[in-house]
């Protein structure tokens, strides 16, 4: 039985979506990604540390009747490259899918550079490049360390200002 | 030579930059070889920040090429104060002239309003970001003097936002040269230009004193530390008056040494230093209408 089984027996959702494997203390920003802070009703849960035989510990969050746009997963890709995305249709995992590192990411995070055209009001979506280690806004050039990029998640999911 | 915009020199080729030195050479060797070649043609001048001189050196090498130039006078009257966003306010430029140039404070901006327009459109300075016709009279500079091969140059000042360093900076890892950035620790090269550095492998050193460095430079880029940068007056000019140059700091350097810098300057290089033949700020910015004139003139399609 593998350790997604066992946490499915935990709290099954009917629809929905379950990300495994996701770095041990990077569930709540998988939220955050994802634009969930609970105010729009969605019913979720969320394994913290859990015992894992590929990763040591693992987060896990299941979130009921929500699947994840091709531009959450590719912010999550750079929070947590080992998730796997279970979608889940009448209590059956349907699709099983690795995340990918991506080349870059529209639309998701915002440049922390205050100055940065994108944090105008102009009719772009951010974009950003993704480095070994971070990620650069294609327009400014400023550069955000991975293990920062998750505090930059637009928290409206929109990433974009005036489209 | 270059079709496209110009939006950081990151972007220029080692190709690129001398197919648009050496046309500036001939240029200046024999201005007749461009004149009336525009004739009829607009440049918009797009400054949402003042800056006189590198506009009216877009201007002057727009008109000897044959063409004209209009711009949007000052910001406070126009549109952009009731709030339109450069995306409108460039595509309406658009449909006035054939190439455009900006000049924005906001970092980016040059390659946000490219992606609005389909004439060329030269970045002429986005915020703390890059400069890249800066740039290419600098290197044209440097060439004169010093050659752009195997050369040392020391870049001294305010490099955190100084974006005449930053597309140098760039530019200069095109060449054979070593560089050396001398700052305080607080106005030391951003992260994403560092990084930069490093990936292309260049060789390149940060000090905090000159005398480390100025006796191997051919060349001594210098500029200016602002005020503004620093929360009280006093701390600022202490930092300074250290990176302030006259011809007693300057005695340790090479006979040879070229000093340039993009003007204007306050004090950072003392007077007495026009009058020696290292001196080369008011060739280097005399040097821009030459190099604007080859650069638009390859922009606007001058060479078929
Ligand atoms: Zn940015």
């Amino acid at each position: 039985m593998s350790d997604t089984d066992k946490e499915l027996r935990v709290s099954k959702i009917r629809d929905g979506t379950v990300i495994d494997h996701v770095t041990a203390g990077q569930a709540l920003n998988v939220l955050a990604i994802l634009g969930i802070d609970g105010s729009g009703g969605e019913s979720v849960s969320i394994g913290m540390n859990v015992p894992s035989d590929k990763l040591g510990l693992k987060d896990v969050v299941k979130v009921e009747g929500r699947e994840l746009s091709q531009s959450e997963v590719d912010v999550l890709s750079l929070i947590a490259p080992e998730a796997t995305i279970n979608i889940i249709r009448d209590f059956d995992v349907i699709e099983k899918n690795r995340v990918e590192r991506t080349e870059s990411v529209t639309g998701i995070l915002v440049c922390p550079n205050h100055n940065c055209i994108t944090n105008a009001d102009e009719p772009v979506r951010t974009a950003f490049a993704v480095l070994e280690d971070g990620v650069r806004c294609s327009y400014c050039g400023t550069i955000v360390r991975g293990g920062d990029v998750a505090e930059h998640i637009d928290a409206h999911g929109s990433g974009e200002t005036a489209l | 030579m270059l079709r496209d915009h110009l939006i950081s020199a990151a972007h220029l080729s080692r190709d690129d930059i001398e197919a648009v030195l050496d046309h500036a050479a001939a240029i200046d060797a024999d201005p007749g070889i461009v004149r009336g070649r525009h004739a009829g043609r607009v440049l918009a001048l797009c400054f949402f920040e003042p800056s006189t001189r590198t506009k009216m050196s877009f201007e002057t090498a727009m008109k000897r090429l044959g063409g004209d130039t209009i711009d949007m006078g000052a910001v406070e009257s126009s549109s952009v104060k009731k709030g339109e966003s450069l995306a409108d306010t460039v595509r309406v430029i658009e449909g006035y002239a054939d190439a455009l140039v900006l000049r924005h404070p906001s970092e980016g901006s040059a390659k946000l309003a490219s992606e609005f327009v389909d004439v060329p459109l030269v970045n002429a300075g986005d915020g703390a970001g890059q400069h890249p016709s800066q740039t290419l009279l600098d290197l044209y500079t440097i060439r004169e003097n010093a050659g752009l091969d195997d050369i040392t140059v020391g870049i001294m000042g305010d490099l955190k936002y100084g974006r005449t360093v930053h597309s140098l900076a760039h530019a200069l890892t095109e060449f054979d040269v070593r560089q050396h950035f001398i700052s305080p620790e607080s106005l030391r090269l951003p992260r994403n230009v560092r990084y930069d550095l490093h990936e292309t492998g260049a060789e390149v050193r940060e000090h905090t004193d000159l005398d480390e460095v100025l006796p191997e430079l051919d060349v001594l880029y210098v500029t200016r530390i602002q005020r503004e940068r620093f929360p009280e007056e006093r701390e600022y000019r202490e930092v300074a008056g250290e990176y302030r140059i006259d011809n007693e700091v300057l005695a340790d350097a090479s006979e040879d040494l070229t000093v340039m810098h993009p003007l204007p300057r306050v004090d950072e290089i003392a007077p007495e230093v026009d009058e020696t033949a290292r001196a080369k700020y008011f060739e280097q910015a005399h040097n821009g209408v030459p190099v604007r004139m080859a650069l638009l003139d390859g922009l606007l399609g001058g060479d078929t």
